[in-house]
């Protein structure tokens, strides 16, 4: 979800005859859920994949800074404005976080940055999408970020121990962003007419894009079983996607909001929410590039990234001068 | 593109009395900035009081083709456990 889609390589499920002994040890351990470290051996199209997953997860922390960050100068009180810099710092801190663990497995930070700027790795689709309003910022903290626990707590437990570790630290600060979205949702909902609208709005257009969060259907996601056999992906696109749905719809009802899908309906045979079909065509036009904010979100980040080139080779060459007059003086 | 600024390792003491744990790493150009870079990314919510930083480069592990090779010979050692030797259960504080 923060990384769609992520390719593992390989065509099919490696079949446990056609393993090396090497590669058989390596899937025994990761069945008796025992953690891989960076000096660990590993199947190359493991390590590749993971580099490719962490990364795009990121990278998605990283770019999903802007949108919110696009807010932060025009927040309604100073407590608003105080809670998104530090929610916005917080992503900011998951991105690097990320990135260390990705540095393990032997790619550089620097690496990783071409790779996005390049367009060669991906981010989450969900930051594509504009925030037009302030309770688009409510609904991003609600929605997005309730999306991103469901998908990150079962990370926690992937078998990649940096990467459980990052996921560690990430939901311990991710369930106070989603509070502070559903508490700028409280605040509107609780408004005036006018505000409540607003709210309802911002639902509307950020509803579907959520669910799309999860990537595409299980069926025949050959890249899904080869990861779950890995455990780097621990439940899948469809299970948490009706997880989610099914957490959200009660959250929506207390706000007395409308989910805007009219074939949702509670299904009490399957004990879940049934829900209406999602436009993959949407999400694959996001995913290709042609999303609302896919040009403007990466002229950004190479803006940023090359506008801080001077002052990343200053304090370099600063560095190295103190270096120098110290071992001069010692 | 210009050259990477190194890595560090980033150790945290949470409380007194407890040791400083690694909680992660970062980069920066100098012990100085590692610190301050570790105060925001690291202990954003109250989770040190002490900050211990080191250059990746400087760090030596032990490699895990050698585990059985340290780690082994303990496992044979159990007489090390208290535990090893029962008490009496008239033998009191002991």
């Amino acid at each position: 979800m923060y990384a769609q889609m992520v390719d593992t390589g390989v065509s099919k499920v490696q079949d446990v005859a056609q393993m090396t002994p090497e590669e058989r040890a390596f899937q025994d351990r990761i069945d008796a859920d025992v953690k891989v470290e960076p000096k660990d051996w590993m199947p190359e199209a493991y390590r590749r994949t993971l580099i490719r997953q962490i990364q795009q997860h990121a990278h998605s922390e990283i770019v999903g800074m802007l949108p919110e960050g696009n807010w932060i100068t025009r927040a309604p009180s100073l407590q608003r404005k105080a809670t998104l810099m530090a929610k916005v710092q917080d992503e900011g801190g998951h991105g690097l976080y990320l990135y260390c663990a990705a540095e393990t497995l032997g790619v550089s930070r620097d690496a990783m940055i071409a790779d996005l700027h390049a367009g060669r790795v991906k981010y989450s689709s969900i930051f594509n999408y504009p925030t037009l309003t302030w309770a688009d910022i409510g609904t991003i903290g609600w929605l997005v970020d309730g999306a991103a626990i469901m998908n990150q707590i079962p990370l926690c437990r992937c078998s990649y121990g940096p990467y459980a570790r990052a996921m560690i630290r990430v939901c311990k600060e991710e369930s106070f962003h989603q509070r502070q979205g559903y508490d700028i949702m409280l605040a509107l909902c609780r408004g005036t007419p006018e505000q409540k609208a607003m709210a309802q709005d911002a639902l509307n257009r950020w509803w579907w894009p959520s669910l799309m969060m999860f990537g595409p259907p299980d069926a025949a996601s050959v890249h899904s079983a080869q990861s779950a056999r890995w455990k780097i992906k621990l439940l899948s696109n469809d299970e948490l996607r009706q997880r989610f749905v099914d957490q959200t719809v009660p959250q929506a009802d207390y706000l007395g909001l409308a989910v805007p899908d009219d074939r949702l309906a509670w299904n009490a045979e399957r004990g879940h929410y049934d829900f209406g079909e999602i436009d993959w065509q949407e999400f694959h036009e996001v995913i290709k590039g042609n999303g609302p904010c896919n040009r403007e979100r990466m002229q950004t980040r190479i803006k940023a990234w090359e506008d801080g080139a001077w002052v990343r080779e200053a304090a370099l060459a600063h560095a190295e001068k103190h270096a120098a007059r110290e071992r001069h003086a010692a | 593109m210009s050259s990477e600024w190194p890595l560090w390792e980033i150790f945290i003491r949470s409380q007194h009395g407890l040791a400083h744990k690694h909680v992660g790493s970062l980069h920066a150009v100098d012990a100085q900035m590692a610190i301050r870079n570790a105060r925001d990314v690291y202990t954003r919510r109250n989770e040190g009081i002490s900050i211990w930083v080191a250059r990746s480069a400087d760090i030596h592990a032990s490699s895990p083709g050698d585990k059985d090779a340290l780690f082994e010979p303990s496992n044979d050692k159990v007489y090390r456990h208290p535990t090893f030797f029962p008490m009496p259960d008239e033998v009191k504080h002991i």
